[in-house]
């Protein structure tokens, strides 16, 4: 079945980096695409400016994914731009220290945005997409989870919680042509990793890091009408460090 | 507005859904247990938002667990309303 009309994309965490990469993808790929952001409002505005640029409709909806139950979120993307059939649960966040020193409030906060958040707007979503009998839904992972990374520790289990929560959902509602995959990307170039050593990227086959519109492009891809048989499964963005 | 909650709507709301899931429609009776009529489990929970949509009435998931046939359904709908 291919897309309903005016079917629109949530993406979260969508001001900046690769999930600005992601809605500007899936703009162009024909989506009306809900840019939600935390706290960086001129970011968000910044990239729905872009999609409008480039022929492309977008809306930029406020609200912390942390905080609760989501329904204001797609009520606003619903209203502003149409019945949301694709979710990119982005938002991240970092808390990296040794297992040892990470605190209560640090691993909770990194499993409330990565995990929890990303499950309960997967729920929501879930809703109009069986009723459309249409949907995706992509999971921004991580190498780290499937892979160790000495420090994140709260991050890795978040992630991996995200790859296995995407296989168990993807069984549940694959009958009624809603998919559900992860993302998983390597060393990217954005504001989250630039504090990271030059020397990470040695470790990385290709020898070099990723660009935010390389992952993009693997969401894009997931998105489309031309994914539809694919649902499960984690697409590695990484320049072969999982390898 | 969501509508009244009468036996007798909630049995129309539930017969017009169920064969949107494959129930054959001259299958449907209160006495066909989901079973019979090949409803599984995300259908049941497709169906409780349907009801949720039109009545207002929530069912949990322990609750849809529980229900075996048409009627078991309706009379939970009815129940969980008053």
């Amino acid at each position: 079945m291919p897309r309903p009309e005016g079917a629109t994309a949530l993406v979260t965490g969508a001001s900046k980096g690769i999930g600005a990469a992601i809605a500007k993808a899936l703009a162009a790929d024909g989506w009306l695409v809900a840019v939600n952001y935390r706290s960086d409002e001129a970011g968000a505005r910044a990239t729905v400016e872009a999609i409008e640029e480039a022929g492309g409709r977008a809306a930029a909806i406020g609200g912390d994914v942390a905080d609760g139950p989501p329904d204001a979120l797609f009520a606003a993307a619903t209203e502003q731009l149409g019945p949301v059939l694709a979710l990119v649960n982005n938002a991240g966040v970092r808390a990296d220290n040794l297992a040892i020193q990470i605190e209560d409030e640090d691993w909770d906060a990194v499993i409330g945005t990565n995990l929890n958040a990303a499950f309960r707007m997967t729920k929501r979503a879930i809703r109009p997409m069986l009723k459309a009998r249409y949907g995706r839904i992509v999971n921004i992972a991580s190498v780290v989870g499937p892979r160790a990374n000495a420090g994140q520790a709260n991050y890795a289990a978040a992630k991996a919680g995200l790859i296995g929560m995407t296989k168990t959902v993807a069984h549940e509602v694959a009958r009624r042509g809603i998919t559900v995959n992860a993302v998983a990307p390597g060393f990217i170039e954005t504001d989250m990793t630039k504090d990271l050593p030059e020397d990470v990227v040695k470790a990385v086959p290709a020898r070099r890091a990723g660009k935010p519109e390389e992952v993009a492009a693997a969401v894009r891809f997931l998105a489309s009408d031309d994914a539809a048989y694919v649902t499960g499964t984690t697409l590695f963005v990484d320049g072969g460090l999982s390898a | 507005m969501a509508t009244a909650v009468t036996p007798e709507a909630v049995e129309k709301v539930v017969f017009d859904a169920l064969p949107q899931f494959g129930a054959d429609p001259s299958d449907i009776t209160r006495e066909a247990t989901f079973e019979d009529l090949d409803v599984d489990s995300l259908d049941l929970a497709e169906l409780s938002q349907i009801i949720e949509d039109e009545f207002g009435v929530q069912l949990k998931g322990d609750d849809v667990g529980k229900i075996k046939t048409v009627g078991d359904a309706i009379d939970l709908v009815v129940s969980r309303a008053g």
